[in-house]
Formats: structure tokens, sequence, C-alpha cells
């Protein structure tokens, strides 16, 4: 049977390219970059280049890149540390969204346990932030807002570059977590007045367990653990150069591929989700469509529950994934869904296709063929359609 | 978290799947608000249980436990199939991840809201504890682990 992969928000394959010099680096380049001698040196050399080329890819400047294990990571040390320097000025309140990644939700509760207030905006049912909600949550206590570039789940893409232009004019840190974004849309520090940004190389066809902070200049950030002097005195390890060098070479793909993979991607994210409501009653597109991940597409079909449709699909050769309950071992389906007020009985039924440039043409109309055959299968035993169709009648 | 074979079989070839309009007892448990809701029928002839089909709105763990369930209670005696134990399921199913040990409750339930439903519409009487636990009553049950 065929694989058709369409869960490119939870993981992508790697590039070719990042895999190419992944392997060369372990193999030839396996000096410690942190060594006086010529091993350690030319590793130091590969991550001083990767660390340039990343720097380039989302305009900012090579110092201000740090390298870390991944999103979460970067999430919760760009978050505690910021708010670390609130206290120091008894600024204790944070403004976030209520359907962050739980890098950041789970972060943000724990704060909340050590005393910070945090103001969770209201996403809508169409999942976007208001601007006037956000700027009427701004409080003189106010030392943080980390609001997410774009949703994982739901794939809709915030005003960040607003966000960030208010933040700048009061004075208060911005954090974004762009895990989702960074090698898929524009992102450019500078312009779109991002303080400090979140992203992980494994969701743009880079290795998984790297990921990078950009903190500005300026902004003092403290070590999240304590060790060695790697990372200027800020992040201990030993340097992960295979990793570094691959997440360069894949961001670098990425990056020039950008705009021909936002029109490819797009139109076939367009294409599944115009034909898919076309077909199946009852479907529910979630989030807006104006500024949305190229990949990005979010259903929820009503009746059914989204585990076993994930399951059936997958015996399809279909991956994807589903922000309902039971997976998570809560009964609960996912904050993101529930965020946009989606009652239970709906977000249940939810399902996320996350399209990236591998997919092709064939993979998308695979989907649209076999997707209502397993919606309709899965209705057909279920209680809950039974009672929707007598209503309906 | 992975299914065993025999979840997986279940759940890709559900066994007495269906609905059935001249049943002589129907049971429904559970909640949508919970992700799992399953509704058994069951033809009963001389205190055996002759047929038995099920609907379920639910997880994979939900479909196979509905459909192990099913099979487990066709043919046997009303007195036998009302010991039927969620451990029994989940046991024949060569177990659960812990987290879905609820959908065995919900088969168990619903097997008994079933016969409770035959026995009331037969004007027998019956331990009211049939009934007890879930039945969707989510906010004041605990049943479901939550
Ligand atoms: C929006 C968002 N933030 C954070 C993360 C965590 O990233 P990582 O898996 O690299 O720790 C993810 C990935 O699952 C994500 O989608
Ligand atoms: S069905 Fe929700 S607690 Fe039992
Ligand atoms: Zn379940």
């Amino acid at each position: 049977m065929k694989t058709v992969y369409a869960d490119n928000a939870a993981t992508t394959a790697l590039c070719p390219e990042a895999l190419e010099v992944m392997v060369n680096c372990l193999k030839d380049n396996y000096g410690n970059a942190s060594s006086m001698h010529h091993s350690g040196q030319a590793a130091a050399e590969v991550v001083l280049q990767a660390r340039q080329d990343i720097a380039d890819c989302i305009g900012a400047d090579v110092n201000e890149i740090y390298f870390t294990s991944g999103g979460t990571e970067s999430d919760n040390w760009a978050i505690t540390n910021a708010a670390r320097l609130g206290a120091k000025k008894g600024k204790k309140h944070i403004i976030s969204t209520s359907f962050e990644h739980h890098a950041v939700l789970h972060t943000l509760m724990k704060l909340e346990k050590e005393g910070f207030e945090v103001t969770y905006l209201d996403v809508h049912e169409d999942g976007y932030v208001r601007i006037d909600e956000f700027k009427k949550a701004i409080k003189n206590e106010t030392c943080l807002v980390t609001i997410m570039f774009a949703n994982n789940e739901i794939g809709t893409v915030q005003p960040i570059e607003e966000i960030g232009a208010i933040c700048k004019e009061k004075g208060i840190y911005f954090h974004t977590d762009a895990v989702q974004v960074v090698g898929h849309l524009p992102v450019n520090v500078k312009e779109q007045n991002i303080d400090m940004l979140s992203f992980s190389a494994h969701k743009f066809h880079g290795p998984k367990g790297i990921g990078v902070l950009y903190c500005r200049k300026g902004i003092p950030l403290i070590s999240f653990m304590q060790g060695g002097a790697q990372e200027r005195n800020k992040r201990p390890g030993t340097t992960n150069t295979p990793a570094i060098a691959a997440t360069a070479a894949a961001l670098k793909k990425s990056c020039a591929e950008m705009d021909k993979n936002i029109a490819y991607v797009s139109a076939l994210r367009d294409k599944l989700i115009e034909e898919i409501v076309k077909v199946i009653p009852r479907a529910r597109v979630n989030g807006g469509r104006t500024a949305r991940l190229p990949g990005n597409v979010s259903f929820c079909f009503e009746g059914i529950e989204g585990e076993s449709l994930l399951l059936y699909l997958d015996l399809k050769g279909i991956c994807g994934s589903s922000g309902s309950a039971c997976t998570s071992g809560s009964l609960d389906p996912s904050h993101v869904l529930l965020a946009l007020g989606l009652p239970h009985e709906i977000a249940h039924g939810s399902l996320r296709l996350s399209l990236s440039e591998y997919n092709t043409e064939d993979e998308i109309d695979y989907i649209i063929e076999q997707l209502p055959l397993v919606v309709n299968r899965l209705r057909d035993m279920s209680p809950v359609w039974e009672r929707i169709m007598k209503g309906e009648n | 978290m992975a299914y065993s074979a025999k979840v997986m079989d279940h759940f890709e070839n559900p066994r007495n799947l269906g609905k059935m309009d001249d049943a002589d007892g129907i049971g429904e448990v559970g909640n949508a608000k919970c992700g799992d809701i399953m509704k058994i029928y069951l033809k009963i002839e001389d205190g055996i249980i002759k047929d038995v089909k099920f609907n379920t709105f639910g997880c994979a763990s939900a479909i196979a436990t509905s459909s192990m369930a099913t099979e487990m209670i066709k043919g046997q005696k009303i007195e036998d199939a009302l010991q039927l134990s969620n451990k029994a399921v989940v046991e024949a199913l060569d177990g659960l991840p812990p987290a879905k040990i609820h959908c065995s409750v919900l088969a168990e339930q619903a097997v008994k809201a079933a016969l409770a439903d035959y026995y009331t519409k037969n004007g027998i009487e019956f331990d009211p504890s049939l009934l007890s636990g879930c039945g969707g009553h989510c906010d004041d049950c605990e049943s479901c682990g939550h």
C-alpha cells in the first residue's frame, strides 16, 4: 500500500540536502566545536556558517541565534527569561492566547503558579486575535507578550507585525512561537518587530531534536541550564554540529523555494478543502481562510470521532492527525478547537491534514476519493449521526 | 500508545455491526461530549440472546470493545450475559491502553442497559444496579474514569 503523508505539521521528511550535510558531518566532521585543534575548529566553522545562514533567512544578526533542542526548549527559555526580567522590575503580567502550543501554555501555567498573571486573548471562532482586544489587555505591569505566529492545528496566521509594533511602542518584550511558520512563510524579525522567536528544524524538512531561539541583541538572556560555555555562555552542552548544519541546509532550501512552495502547497490545500466540503455534508473548516498556513487543512465532521477517522484513514495509507480526545489520554478534545468555541461533540470529530511541497496532486485526489468513504463508513455506525439525520427529517 | 492486533482486527472488521428494527432490548450509554456513545440491540428468544447488533460513535477502542462485547454475548443465556465484565472484554482483546479502559466500561454498560430495557419491556423485575454507572450523565458520573 502506498503512503500518503499528510501530517507535516507534526513533523516532516528530511530533505536530501539536509541528510547529505548531516551524514557528511557525522562521518568527517566529528570534532567538538569547542576544541582548539583543527578537527574542532573545522566543526566550529561549519557551525558559524550555519548560524550565519539561519540568521540571514530570518533577517537576524548572527549573534542573535541560539541553538536549542527544539521548539519546546526555545519557547520555555524565551518565556521564562522574559518573565524573570519582568519580575525584577515588579512587572508580572503576561499576554498570550488561549490556543498556544502546550510548550507555551504549560510554561505560562507554571509562571501563574509562581504569581504571574496571564491574560489569554480570545481567538474567536475564526482563530484570529483582535488587535483592539490585545491593546485593551495591556497593563503597566505587562512584561511579555507571547503570541504564536501561526497555529499548529488550524493554521491561522496572526497579525504579528502589528502586535510587534505595539509592543515596541510600549516597551514590552514580544516573543512568538514561529515553529509552524519558519521555512513556510516569510519571516523577518526586524521588519516584523519580533524580540524573540522560537522555531524547530523538523517542521521544514530538517532533523528532529534541534531548534533555534532568536533573541534580539540588548535583551539580557540568562542560561536555562548549568554547564559549559557553549552558545556564548547561554546554552551549555556539546554543540550538535551535524544537526545544526542540516538545519541550515534545510532552511536555506525552504527559503530559496518559498514563493514556489507557497503557491504550490496552498493550491493543493484549497483544492482539498473545497472538494471535501462539496462532497461531505456537515463538514466544517476550522480556522479562517484569509491568513492561513499554506499546508493546513482542518475539518470537523459531525457525528464521528477523530481517532477512529484517523485510524481508518491510516488503513488506506493516509497519515493525518486529530485534535480529538482519546489519543491524549484525556477525554477532552483539543484546547485549540474548544478555544474556537466549538462544542465538545463537534470538536471530537476533527481531522487535520497538513501538506508540504512533497505531496503530489495525485495524492490529494486520493485523499479526496478516500476521505468521504471513511467518513460515511463511520457515520453509518454512529448513533450520533443517526440522531442528527432524524432531527433533519 | 499502540493497540493490540485483536483490537485492530475488531476495529477494521467489526462483528455484529448494524441496527435492528425489531429489537427486544436496546441500550445506549455514553455521551458525545465525552467522545463515546454505544448503542446495543438485542434479539432475545427463550432467555437466549439470539442476535445482537451495535452502533458506536467513538474511538477505535470504543468500536473494538463494542464489537468484542457483542461477540461475547451472542448465543448466551441472559443470566450469563449479565455476568459480562469490562475486564473480560479487555482480556479478550489482549489488553487496552490505560486511557482506553473507559471504553470497555461503556461496552459492559451498554450490554446491561440493553438487557434492562428488555426486562422493562417485558415487565420483569430486575436489580436496578444494572443501570448504574455512566449512562451519559457526565457531570456526576465517574465510571468513565474522569
Ligand atoms: C506551534 C508549535 N510550538 C512548539 C512545538 C514544539 O516543537 P518541538 O517538537 O521542536 O519541541 C510545535 C511542534 O509540535 C509546534 O507546532
Ligand atoms: S459518558 Fe461521560 S462520564 Fe460517562
Ligand atoms: Zn474512547
